[in-house]
């Protein structure tokens, strides 16, 4: 071999090229929607709030295909984490009402990152005891996987109902969150849709960082490509694994709480009804791949924005009609993981 | 003769049989040995629970893969007799239209599904029905026009299944046979039949088949056995069967809504008869379904009054509550999924192989070479 083609292989190694199809296919039914609904400000409005609800969507899914990229663990009992860090951030809400209807911005900021702290801290423990007690006994066996983590579903999911009650709750969002913001002629954005993008590109952002630029994110990428040849030179895959785990029902956590202002409504079941959602996401994007669920979680809420605007009827089962297609184009969803 | 009916398959266990057998009699004289509505109701759930979580033992035991749309299929049964019953009225060729249509949409349904999400991975078809299901579960709620909604269908059932007919002029032992005791005899026999059918499947070389694919796909495939086909084949049988039950269900109810049929509550009570009665074998079905809803129906009460005795200890009336008896049977289920892979069929099995002296065969032994 000569000294040129290993310095090409070399340089391939360093940066796979991106794949520019799927952002392009995203930016297409974007605009492709700009006509058919006709209004420029209508369409800003809802392209905005498809990509606050995406962002929500990516927050929630993130750490479901990167468990699952990682470990080839399937976790269904993801779904409840969104619940419990929703519900977590009752315990702040209730003692602190006075802080959300305050008018100060700041205490309305220390409300959510509050409430966003207690729930991630939550669904992080609650995390670590689900992979101890229901995933560790099952791995590589996706049949059980399945199984036991439904069955784990269930019990955290009875849980919450014997704490909190089964009705459903109305949350208020802080005071100076509600409401919306004009950014130009008839255009109106939700100040809470605009705080979903901002921490949304933040964890994103953090997570690129993390994963791209640390040691850490490094053993987790290669991870992902080939478990075993990072636990060859002497990696502790395991912890890094749960590290993962941890981390990804933290950030469902989080999901949970944007998702639970997002409603303003918390019902027990509302993990179990997101997940369905999250799902859809990962298999479009290529289960394991981070980039894929950015990507499938703005497709999944573009398209749903648009046609419930265009068509109510046929939004419920517009996310099952992006799947299908997706899958028709490219089965292993839109950025494939190879697995070696 | 016998073992000619049950496809040579027998309960392989002494105190299976017993029990078994006990059931289909209890089952078989159940409108003369009660009396009053309760008691038959509870039969005649356990009817129809019985088909469909065998033929859903077909996919999860047999065949090894996991789907959450089986009540979609149990629910497309049960709305297509209703739709035929309250639109066409409450005739024979009525219902006999709704159910072709049903069977024909859900075969067909199951058939699209499969070859979408199984040509790719098995764990895809998991994901995939549970998205399909609750889609399918949003469309009947929402289209209200069509399948009533939340609210679901009210219907009246041909003259003959009504309880104001009259099959006999005299009552047989002290039971006056009316049209609901003709109805419950159609569920038991159809149900009877299903489930031989269900048996001769699996025993079937299509049926050695599904399980060299449970136990190893790869191997399967290298075989010359599409794995895709057959599984496929497998989940539309499955459906079409779910779909049976729903009408059996709908007939006995005389209303369909999404809470009777296609609820995700549902699902997962069928995923833990599977479970409990054990995965893998088709009497688990009955002996999880028998027990399940005797449970769900005789327990609560229990639970109300063990959660009255707890008051003075904090949260112990609210795991105890009624209410909470999910929180035990999910608790149960995952142990069961741990440390009784095979169930109560399987353990019963086990128990008297180890009593003959001859090597337990169970599938946790077998799954020890199991690698996916």
């Amino acid at each position: 071999m000569s000294d040129g083609t290993a310095q090409r292989e070399e340089a391939v190694v360093a940066s796979p090229p991106i794949d520019w199809l799927p952002i392009l296919l995203t930016v297409a039914v974007a605009v492709i929607a700009l006509p058919l609904i006709g209004s420029v400000s209508t369409w800003v409005t809802l392209t905005v709030a498809a990509l606050a609800m995406g962002m929500i969507i990516f927050i929630m899914a993130s750490g479901l295909t990167l468990v699952f990229g990682l470990m080839d663990v399937i976790n269904f009992g993801h779904g409840v984490f969104i619940s419990v860090g929703a519900y977590m951030s009752l315990l702040v809400l209730r003692p602190l009402m006075g802080w959300v209807d305050s008018p100060s911005l700041m205490l309305n900021i220390g409300v959510l990152i509050l409430c966003i702290f207690v729930a991630m801290a939550a669904s992080g423990l609650f995390g670590l005891l689900f992979e101890r007690v229901i995933i560790r006994p099952v791995y590589r066996q996706h049949l059980k996987q399945i199984l036991v983590t439904m069955g784990g579903l269930i019990v955290i999911e009875q849980l919450l109902h014997v704490f909190f009650g089964g009705s459903p709750i109305t949350i208020a969002l802080p005071y100076n969150f509600r409401g919306g913001l004009s950014i130009g002629p008839d255009t109106i954005v939700e100040r809470y849709r605009l705080i979903a993008v901002v921490i949304g590109v933040a964890v994103f952002v953090a997570m690129m960082l993390v994963l791209n630029r640390t040691r850490i994110g490094l053993l987790v990428r290669a991870g992902v490509e080939n478990p075993e040849m990072v636990e060859a030179l002497g990696y502790r895959i395991r912890r890094i694994f749960v590290g993962v785990f941890v981390a990804g029902s933290a950030l469902a956590g989080l999901g949970g709480v944007m998702w639970g202002f997002y409603q303003q409504t918390l019902t027990i079941g509302m993990g179990l009804q997101v997940l369905v959602l999250i799902f859809i996401v990962v298999i479009i994007g290529g289960l394991g791949s981070i980039g894929g669920c950015l990507i499938g979680s703005m497709l999944v809420a573009l398209v749903a924005n648009y046609t419930a605007f265009l068509e109510p009827k046929i939004a419920l089962v517009s996310n099952i009609a992006l799947m299908l297609v997706v899958l028709m184009w490219r089965p292993q969803g839109l950025y494939p993981v190879v697995k070696v | 003769m016998l073992s000619r009916v049950i496809s040579g398959d027998g309960p392989r266990s002494p105190v299976l049989t017993a029990a078994l057998l006990l059931i289909l009699v209890v089952l078989a004289f159940a409108p003369f040995l009660f009396s009053g509505a309760q008691p038959l109701n509870v039969a005649a759930k356990i009817c129809v629970f019985i088909l469909l979580v065998a033929s859903y033992d077909l996919l999860l035991g047999y065949t090894g893969i996991v789907s959450f749309a089986h009540t979609m299929f149990f629910g497309i049964g049960g709305y297509g007799a209703a739709i035929a019953l309250s639109r066409l009225g409450p005739s024979w060729s009525a219902l006999a239209l709704g159910i072709v249509v049903a069977i024909v949409v859900a075969g067909l349904l199951a058939l699209v599904i499969g070859l979408f999400s199984l040509r790719v991975r098995a764990i895809f078809f998991a994901m995939i029905t549970l998205a399909v299901a609750t889609a399918f579960l949003v469309l009947a709620s929402q289209l209200s026009g069509f399948t009533g909604g939340e609210d679901g269908l009210n219907y009246s059932v041909p003259e003959s299944l009504r309880p104001s007919f009259r099959l006999l002029e005299q009552p047989v032992f002290g039971t006056v046979v009316n049209g609901r005791i003709v109805t419950y005899y159609i569920l038991f026999f159809v149900v009877l039949a299903g489930f031989l059918l269900l048996l001769r499947i699996v025993n079937s070389p299509f049926g050695s088949v599904l399980q060299a694919i449970r136990e190893n796909e790869f191997r399967a495939e290298a075989l010359g056995y599409p794995v895709v086909i057959y599984r496929s084949i497998a989940s539309v049988v499955s459906a079409v069967i779910a779909a049976v039950a729903g009408v059996l269900l709908a007939l006995w109810l005389r209303y369909t809504g999404p809470d009777t049929t296609l609820s995700f509550a549902i699902m997962i009570d069928v995923l833990l008869m599977v479970v409990i009665g054990g995965m893998g074998t088709l009497y688990g079905a009955v002996i999880g379904s028998v027990l399940m809803i005797i449970a769900e129906n005789y327990l609560p009460a229990v639970f109300g009054k063990l959660g009255a005795a707890a008051a003075g200890i904090p949260f112990a009336p609210l795991i105890l509550s009624a209410d909470r008896w999910l929180l035990w049977l999910g608790i149960l289920f995952v142990l069961s999924v741990y440390f009784f892979p095979t169930g109560i069929v399987g353990k019963l099995r086990a128990l008297w192989q180890n009593r003959k002296g001859g090597a337990p065969q169970t599938r946790s032994a077998r799954a020890e070479h199991e690698k996916e």
